[in-house]
């Protein structure tokens, strides 16, 4: 009996240092129940720290002493406990000022916001043009000119309606006034101002924040134009598949068979639509700011429907804060941007020095039959068919 | 390239009306992060 009561007494006292381990203290005691240094590198290393350990504290004004009795306090809230209420956006804050952001004093994502802005954003923004005039030169120094291979019939047909073309630079013009003077707001800060002060950069700014949201107008306008004159030439049929798998007889030679559009340019036409109608409804986001909430509703949305789960990530922040629908508002506005405008520059380079008798098109409207018949087959036998039909009828 | 010219004219033009329109419209991005008329600046 004794040897058993020993046996006891000898596991109980190899089980006091588990148990004190599990009756572990706060991890938060050395501080005073502040953050510790692990919450911090956590923070940095941008993983997630529960922040319920300050964001709850925030003063209990029932508890606090009476005013009027010895020692009282003036309410149950100090200094301290104001800010993380004005941090956790739970303070009841009331302001003269009377926008739609007012209340929110403190807003942390700012700081993730402003961050990718001034680095990734523009990084990556720039690397992805550089990228796309390196590789256009390397293909104009590999390829060459791509020229007429038959013989010029010196007859020409009208491809492009001056209205058409009217639409179409309208909307080139606008597109890169509009890029340049994105590009200089974005690179203002971080590029500009070091390079050459305050004072010449202030002048830039003014005038191209004038030009850059009043240009808006005319580039949606040409979206709307050249969406109604061409939708239907860029719905996609089987010839598409043909032209894409010669690769649109770029580097293999010969003239896959195309109608008025072929895939390349159907692909540039949807790009066009698709990103400038994404870059003008945020565009107007900024414009009228704090008027539209696109990205909470669309956070929401995308939320409700599991679509962060099936690529491993956290459901999408919202609701957001006033502030944080413009920050990503500015993000989207940039990104499509710089994607838009990477494609445009491929377009561009193609439809001047990168092939014979493309310009036309957009320049007078006519263009060479023998160009015609190489690079739009399909297309110069339907004008050639109508043609034919209207001389039967009259 | 008289469609290019018009472009231009057009775009001058869309640009200005644009912004008399907006100007007029009453709308102002800087009442929404200022409220000048709520603080008595002057007697």
């Amino acid at each position: 009996m004794l040897r058993l009561f020993a046996a006891f007494l000898l596991i109980c006292s190899l089980m006091a240092p588990a148990l004190a381990q599990e009756a572990a203290p706060n991890p938060r005691a050395e501080t005073g129940g502040a953050q510790t240094l692990e919450d911090i590198m956590r923070r940095q290393s941008a993983q997630q720290v529960d922040e319920t350990f300050r964001s709850s504290v925030t003063g209990d004004p029932d508890a606090a002493a009476p005013t009027t009795a010895p020692l009282g306090t003036r309410g149950g809230q100090s200094d301290p406990d104001l800010w993380r209420a004005l941090r956790y956006d739970t303070a009841d804050v009331r302001t003269q000022t009377r926008g739609p952001a007012a209340k929110t004093l403190i807003q942390d994502g700012g700081m993730w916001w402003l961050r990718f802005r001034e680095g990734p954003l523009l990084t990556y923004g720039a690397a992805l043009l550089g990228i796309t005039l390196v590789l256009l030169a390397l293909f104009y120094l590999i390829r060459g000119r791509i020229r007429i291979d038959g013989e010029k019939t010196g007859r020409t047909i009208t491809r492009f309606t001056s209205v058409e073309r009217f639409g179409h630079w309208l909307l080139a013009s606008s597109f890169l006034i509009l890029g340049v003077t994105g590009l200089i707001s974005l690179f203002g800060r971080k590029v500009l101002i070091p390079a050459f002060g305050h004072d010449a950069f202030s002048t830039v700014a003014i005038a191209t924040k004038w030009i850059h949201n009043n240009i808006s107008w005319a580039f949606m306008l040409a979206l709307v134009i050249i969406f109604v004159f061409w939708i239907v030439h860029n719905l996609p049929d089987k010839t598409d598949l043909k032209w894409l798998a010669q690769g649109g007889g770029i580097f293999g030679g010969g003239h896959p068979p195309a109608k008025k559009f072929n895939a390349g340019q159907k692909l540039i036409f949807w790009s066009t639509i698709v990103l400038g109608t994404s870059i003008s409804v945020s565009g107007i986001a900024l414009l009228f700011p704090f008027e539209f909430n696109l990205f909470g509703a669309t956070f929401s949305t995308l939320n409700d429907w599991g679509v962060p789960g099936w690529v491993g990530q956290d459901a999408l922040p919202h609701p957001l804060a006033p502030q944080e629908e413009m920050q990503y508002s500015q993000l989207w506005h940039a990104i499509a941007s710089f994607v838009l405008l990477s494609i445009i520059l491929a377009h561009i380079y193609i439809g001047s020095v990168g092939m014979e008798g493309a310009f036309d098109a957009m320049g007078s409207g006519e263009v060479e039959e023998q160009w015609a018949r190489e690079h739009h087959s399909l297309w110069v036998d339907e004008v050639k068919n109508a043609e034919k039909n209207q001389s039967r009828e009259t | 390239m008289k469609a290019f010219l018009c472009a231009m004219i057009a775009l001058v033009v869309i640009a200005f009306g644009a912004n008399q329109i907006l100007l007029n419209s009453g709308f102002s991005a800087q009442d929404t992060t200022a409220s000048p008329s709520n603080v008595r600046l002057h007697d």
